[in-house]
């Protein structure tokens, strides 16, 4: 039972520290925030203003946006704590390690998955979605994106600290992200049809009680692996 | 019965006596294969000569899935037992499933142009095979970013398991997402009972694909091992048999 509470106050402690770090470098969270909002500016620019194509590619475009600033802020998962020997501790700690990484991947998506939803509503207003197509569109980043973080974690605990790091992640993650994205815009093709987006929010949603269930084991053993 | 295989020095013995037999043999069924393949069987009524590719193409195909499901085997083996000799098949196993994937991903291509009028469609079994190569790349270029080999190994270990629970979910999305999308616009072959003259060919070109994965393999793991394991007593013996200077 204490070691029960132990382990709830140490993945919260955890929680806390991180978004206190993210606090106390503001500008740099702000980042991955910045760079969603202008990859998704870029598609209106490549592809023309025409506002029946921006309607039909917004949900597209806006997943590939939150998808890549996803990629780039990975990296701050673990980074920070390999700099500075935090993670050694991590893995000293006598809390199982996969709790404790499912708290750090809960500090990220915090970080940088929740700002990401705020500011969606925003960006579909540019696309000029319906109000039907941005629900849908909110509610496949609401599934979406803690998948996101959970697998991402895994290749960041696999590539911290390597020459290239940032790189080699996309090239080991996007491949592995496939599944999530065919189903996120899947759901907002399927409203744009006028159809139930249900089945593919469904599997959205399989996809990140999978990911919930087995990313942060095998996270964790990446982190002895290379720890 | 194979336990003792993963000793290298016996493993590193087991390479030595089995790429050349294996490798015979393949050359053997290569032959008979391309034989019965390329003038035995007859031409097809629909496709003419065009779909002989298919006896490269459908046993490469195999082999980019099979070596995939070798990595994460040999993978799993690697980090639960810390089995040396595990690491080097996988770490020898990886570039030639790569190269299957690529010339699955090729011969498909060319076989596509004149059948469908295009190098490239974005059909489902296409897509997740191009994914399939990119996973593979991904395998490699992680296993070639970390400069200790077991921990790369063992790191790229972990990359194959996810990749194989994740392999069947991409494999099934992606078939999802094109039939939604565009549904079916190039029919494919369905699943016509394959006459006994075109399968003979094929069975014995996917047996000589397998034959040739292995003494590949087994060479490769060979010199892999020796590199490896270049500090301990067996290969300065075989360095010192052989009357090179032991390293």
């Amino acid at each position: 039972m204490s070691r029960q509470s132990g382990l709830g106050r140490a993945c919260l402690g955890l929680i806390r520290r991180d978004l206190l770090c993210v606090s106390r470098h503001r500008a740099e969270a702000a980042n991955p925030l910045l760079f969603f909002a202008m990859v998704a500016t870029i598609f209106p620019i490549a592809l023309g203003p025409d506002p029946k194509v921006l309607a039909a590619i917004g949900p597209g475009a806006i997943w590939a946006s939150a998808l890549l600033s996803t990629l780039l802020s990975l990296e701050g998962m673990f980074r920070p704590d390999l700099e500075d020997g935090s993670i050694e501790q991590l893995l000293l700690c006598p809390h199982p390690l996969p709790v404790l990484v499912l708290a750090k991947v809960c500090a990220h998506w915090l970080a940088t998955g929740l700002p990401l939803l705020l500011l969606t509503p925003l960006l579909a207003l540019q696309f000029g979605l319906t109000m039907e197509s941005t629900t849908t569109l909110l509610l496949s980043l609401v599934l979406g994106t803690p998948a996101l973080s959970l697998l991402g974690a895994v290749g960041v605990a696999l590539t911290v600290g390597l020459r290239g790091a940032g790189l080699l992640l996309a090239l080991l993650l996007l491949p592995l992200y496939l599944p999530i994205l065919i189903f996120a815009t899947g759901a907002g093709g399927a409203v744009q049809r006028g159809l139930a987006p249900s089945a593919h929010l469904n599997m959205l949603t399989a996809l990140l009680v999978l990911a919930l269930t087995l990313a942060p084991i095998a996270a964790a053993a990446a982190l002895r692996v290379r720890g | 019965m194979m336990v003792h295989l993963a000793s290298p020095r016996e493993f590193y013995a087991f390479s030595l006596r089995w790429s050349r037999r294996i490798g015979a043999v393949t050359a053997l069924l290569l032959f008979v294969g391309l034989y019965l393949g390329l003038f035995v069987a007859p031409p097809d009524y629909q496709q003419g000569d065009s779909y002989r590719i298919m006896f490269v193409h459908v046993p490469s195909a195999w082999m980019s899935l099979f070596i995939y499901s070798i990595l994460a085997g040999a993978g799993a083996v690697a980090l639960i037992w810390r089995v040396k000799v595990a690491e080097v098949v996988a770490a020898a196993s990886a570039p030639i499933g790569a190269a299957f994937t690529a010339l699955a991903l090729a011969t498909g291509s060319i076989w596509g142009k004149p059948m469908w009028g295009t190098f490239w469609v974005w059909d489902a079994r296409l897509t997740s095979e191009l994914v399939l190569l990119f996973l593979y790349l991904g395998y490699i270029a992680l296993d070639a970013a970390i400069e200790d080999r077991r921990t790369a190994s063992r790191a790229a270990a972990i990359l194959a398991l996810v990749g194989v629970v994740d392999l069947p979910i991409i494999h099934y999305s992606v078939e999802w997402w094109n039939t939604l999308h565009q549904g079916p616009t190039v029919t494919k072959l369905g699943a016509p009972s394959i006459h006994p003259s075109m399968l003979a060919p094929l069975l014995v070109m996917a047996l000589a694909f397998t034959g040739y994965y292995l003494a590949l393999m087994l060479v490769r793991a060979r010199c892999e091992l020796l590199v490896r394991e270049r500090g301990s007593a067996w290969v300065q013996e075989i360095a010192a048999a052989d009357g090179g200077t032991p390293p």
